[in-house]
């Protein structure tokens, strides 16, 4: 397979001599994760770049849920059909620790901030692997009925509001994975938030999360797909629930449903680009012309007037400007707004590494039991 | 027909004792068994086509899958020198592994960090032991400072080794002498042509470095009588009064795992080619050093999957010979007009997509939802007493059960048919009752098709995910969303594969069982 493809490779450049090195490939594969984000990024980065590039056509794919696998079993086959993946910062680490995506020099191939900053400077901590091109910030957070007869007014303030059942009665909704909600728990149980992940190494400290989550366990749905959350929030199915911030501001804000939202102790996550590891030359420098453009600091910020989510350049912030259709600021529904940000906590993808698989079975067991 | 048959019949009119013969003088035996053998083969050679077709592209591929729940050569391909360092030693008498086996690793790591191969051991090995990943990818980024002094001793006596040239007169002559040289240099070359590279005038590693001056410091210039001897004395000179660079404690300030006897008792577990460890993992058990042990009461989690799927997919089989075999007689026996628009109502469903008929049976089976609605409605439940029907085991049976049906209903329906109905009126004419006739004539009949359904809607079932995914919540969800969490999320094959390969034994021995009890001749799909 993988000699038949050099072959080919071989005797077309020699059709072509060095003219066919030197030119971009006109299509180019983005997978992203469809629905309002991957809608909000054709609209930021894509059209606008077509609109200077006219010959260059994109298909979407919308496979970033199972990208890991698929990349993966691309590279298996010898056949790679992707140009530029979006994914979590987390699977990002795992596809460059598989050698499945290509590790980058932001410096270098990224577009400084306009003051001249290097890109690697004005992203700093969320380049959290050498294979990730971060792109927004985007937090778990809680949303909350503001209707519920039983909570006689009150409204939920604080993170260990989801573990008071006897204030705020009804049913939640979770992830049905260890992150996040094993933090959570353990801040809740009083452990010190700069200590959540040592005491998380040990197994008593696991099972001291556990048995706290205990505590809701039969009054917690457990949810696997983003828009569960939402959609058990809108039929009132629960009362309270954990989701990415930007569903919340949808169902609120677009939607107008009776739900408020709860910014305490939202935990941080990323999104961003990766390229896929043994791309031929012409569709990297494709996707490298594409990338210095889609990155920079007005592109991103563009892209927070369709979606709520935090532009990951510094320089971004101060252009973040209204909501493309509805014409609200959007400053104020950002995760990374200072106002939303105490308390908030960035996930540690280093330790999630290393303790995912043993965290998520003794989860899984205990989830089942 | 067997052979046997064919000969034990054709002897017994034989008058005399010789072999009867064919027309052409050989034993008919021959003769027929060539016959035979012949038809064969034409047989064969017209099912040659979808023979070959299937096992490229369905049994090697399904092979290929499950053959990763045994393999393990990723550890050895990776640290050649470590596995061979580690042979000998002991984890029960000695917590450590020898000096020799820190130096081993060091050498493996930096030639797996420059292929960029280290992170992919590292979270192969962190399945087994929690925190290799890391341990890996640190060790990766700071392997290349461990040898600096010898690094620093060389270009500082002789400026130009620098530069490629010496290293590749070095590595091209492969003097008996350097072995640890030659070792380094053939890594050095195959990853600089694999990345388009000359090894001749690419920058040197620090790995050659360090690996020429621990030869220079082994006294291997005594038997030394090749190329650039004059200079190599020189570095052997000039590397006498610098200290050895003692690497357990150079692996060590790297990151302090390395000195936890469990990283190095998995990676000499994990160290053959082969492992059982997957499918040890998939029965709840773990295999280390100290042989294999179940895992402790709250990590548990295959076997009680397994068997839940097996029971839930039974209970679902089970419900839809209960509501498929009442529908399937109406539309056998109906006249024409209705029966085709039983079909249709049987078929509609069977045509929408999986998770548009999912997320209706969500709307439906929720607390707030419809069925409750109606129920508090009625006044048969109180407002604060709704129903639980969905995100466990009951919203997984129900939802399945709709899904499934047709597959209960179609084969009922095509062996109801072939039922004559005479038979029925003969019973009755004879005096049964209607009972009687029914349980007594008819039913036995669509027993086959019983049979059908059954197999289709098990097996089917027992593979299931997305609708334990998506209603299942945490007591209604299979085997199968684990096998698809390891493939997709956490990246284990070899788990995948392992779980894969006991689910398919499990359903063969069911299959084996069925036609033990129910004989396979028996089922008819029309």
């Amino acid at each position: 397979m993988k000699l038949k493809t050099t072959l080919l490779a071989t005797s077309v450049l020699t059709m072509f001599g060095g003219v066919a090195s030197a030119q971009m490939a006109n299509d180019m594969t983005i997978v992203s994760w469809g629905g309002a984000y991957q809608n909000s990024q054709l609209k930021a980065y894509v059209e606008p770049y077509q609109e200077m590039n006219p010959d260059v056509s994109v298909v979407w794919d919308e496979s970033s849920a199972e990208a890991v696998a698929k990349l993966r079993a691309q590279d298996e086959a010898g056949n790679l059909t992707w140009d530029l993946v979006d994914v979590t910062a987390a699977d990002a680490m795992r596809l460059c620790d598989e050698g499945l995506a290509m590790e980058v020099d932001h410096d270098e191939i990224l577009a400084p901030a306009p003051d001249g900053t290097p890109a690697s400077e004005d992203f700093g901590d969320m380049i959290v692997s050498d294979c990730f091109i971060p792109q927004i910030a985007y937090s778990y957070t809680f949303g909350y009925r503001n209707d519920v007869a039983e909570w006689n007014g009150n409204e939920p303030t604080e993170i260990c509001d989801v573990f008071d059942l006897e204030t705020f009665p009804g049913k939640r909704s979770l992830e049905r994975r260890p992150h996040n909600n094993m933090e959570w728990a353990l801040i809740c149980d009083g452990v010190p938030r700069d200590e959540v992940y040592d005491t998380l190494e040990t197994s008593e400290g696991q099972d001291r999360a556990l048995a706290k989550l205990d505590e809701i366990k039969d009054q917690t749905i457990w949810w696997t797909a983003g828009a569960d959350t939402p959609q058990l929030l809108a039929d009132g199915e629960i009362v309270f629930g954990s989701t990415y911030n930007g569903r919340l501001f949808s169902l609120i804000v677009e939607q107008d449903q009776p739900v408020s939202m709860m910014w305490d102790s939202q935990s941080y996550d990323l999104d961003g680009w990766i390229i896929p590891a043994g791309l031929e030359e012409d569709r990297l420098a494709r996707v490298l012309d594409f990338l210095y453009f889609a990155t920079d600091t007005q592109r991103l910020a563009d892209q927070a007037k369709y979606i709520s989510y935090g532009p990951a350049r510094k320089s971004s912030a101060p252009l973040v400007s209204d909501h493309a259709e509805l014409g609200i600021a959007m400053g104020p529904h950002m995760p990374t707004n200072p106002e939303n940000a105490v308390n908030s906590f960035v996930q540690n993808y280093e330790w999630w590494a290393d303790y995912r698989d043993d965290l998520d079975s003794k989860f899984q067991a205990w989830l089942a039991r | 027909m067997s052979d046997q048959s064919l000969t034990s019949s054709a002897a017994a009119p034989t008058p005399s004792n010789g072999p009867m013969l064919a027309a052409d003088g050989t034993p008919l035996k021959k003769s027929l068994n060539r016959a035979l053998r012949r038809q064969k083969t034409r047989a064969l050679m017209l099912i040659a086509p979808l023979l070959i077709f299937i096992l490229v592209t369905f049994i090697a591929p399904i092979a290929d899958m499950l053959f990763r729940s045994v393999e393990n050569q990723i550890v050895s391909e990776t640290l050649p020198r470590t596995v061979v360092a580690i042979n000998e030693w002991e984890p029960e008498e000695t917590p450590l592994p020898p000096n020799d086996a820190f130096e081993a690793i060091y050498r493996d790591i930096f030639v797996a960090a420059e292929e960029k191969t280290h992170t992919r051991l590292g979270s192969r090995l962190n399945y087994e032991t929690t925190g290799i990943s890391s341990l890996f990818r640190k060790s990766g980024r700071a392997v290349d400072d461990v040898g600096e002094r010898y690094v620093d001793a060389i270009s500082d006596a002789l400026p130009d080794w620098k530069g490629a040239g010496p290293w590749a007169v070095l590595g091209d002559a492969a003097h008996p002498a350097l072995p640890g040289y030659n070792d380094a240099w053939k890594d050095f070359a195959r990853v600089s042509t694999a990345s388009g590279d000359d090894p001749a005038t690419e920058k040197p590693w620090e790995l050659l470095f360090v690996a020429l001056a621990e030869e220079l410091r082994a006294g291997a210039l005594n038997e030394y009588d090749g190329p650039l001897g004059t200079e190599l004395a020189q570095l052997s000179t000039a590397l006498e009064p610098v200290a050895p660079v003692d690497y357990r404690a150079a692996m060590v300030e790297v990151d302090e795992d390395w000195e936890d006897p469990d990283i190095w008792a998995t990676i000499k577990t994990y160290a053959p080619p082969f492992t059982p460890g997957y499918f040890l993992n998939a029965a709840d058990m773990k295999y280390s050093a100290d042989g294999i042990e179940v895992k402790q009461e709250s990590e548990r989690l295959y076997g009680m999957l397994f068997q839940r799927t097996l029971l839930m997919s039974l209970t679902i089989t089970l419900a839809t010979i209960l509501l498929g075999y009442p529908v399937a007689f109406l539309m056998a026996n109906l006249p024409m007009r209705i029966s085709n628009l039983l079909m249709i109502f049987v078929l509609l469903p069977f045509w929408t997509s999986l998770l548009v008929r999912t997320s209706a049976w969500k709307v439906l089976l929720q607390q707030e939802g419809v069925i409750n609605d109606l129920l508090v409605w009625i006044g048969l439940i109180a407002d604060d007493g709704r129903l639980v029907m969905i995100n466990n085991a009951t919203g997984t049976i129900i939802a399945m059960t709709h899904i499934l049906l047709p597959f209960m209903i179609l084969p009922l329906y095509s062996v109801m048919q072939t039922i004559p109905p005479s038979y029925v009126r003969a019973a009755k004419s004879l005096g049964a009752t209607n009972w009687t006739a029914f349980w007594r004539v008819y039913f036995p009949q669509s027993v086959p098709g019983i049979g059908a359904g059954s197999i289709l809607v098990f097996i089917v079932a027992i593979g299931y995910y997305i609708t334990p995914e998506l209603v299942g919540g945490t007591t209604g969800v299979f085997i199968s969303n684990r096998i698809a969490y390891h493939i997709s999320t956490s990246l284990n094959w070899g788990l995948a594969a392992a779980l894969g390969s006991i689910l398919l034994v499990v359903v063969l021995i069911l299959y084996w069982t069925y036609d033990r009890i129910v004989g396979i001749d028996n089922v008819k799909l029309g």
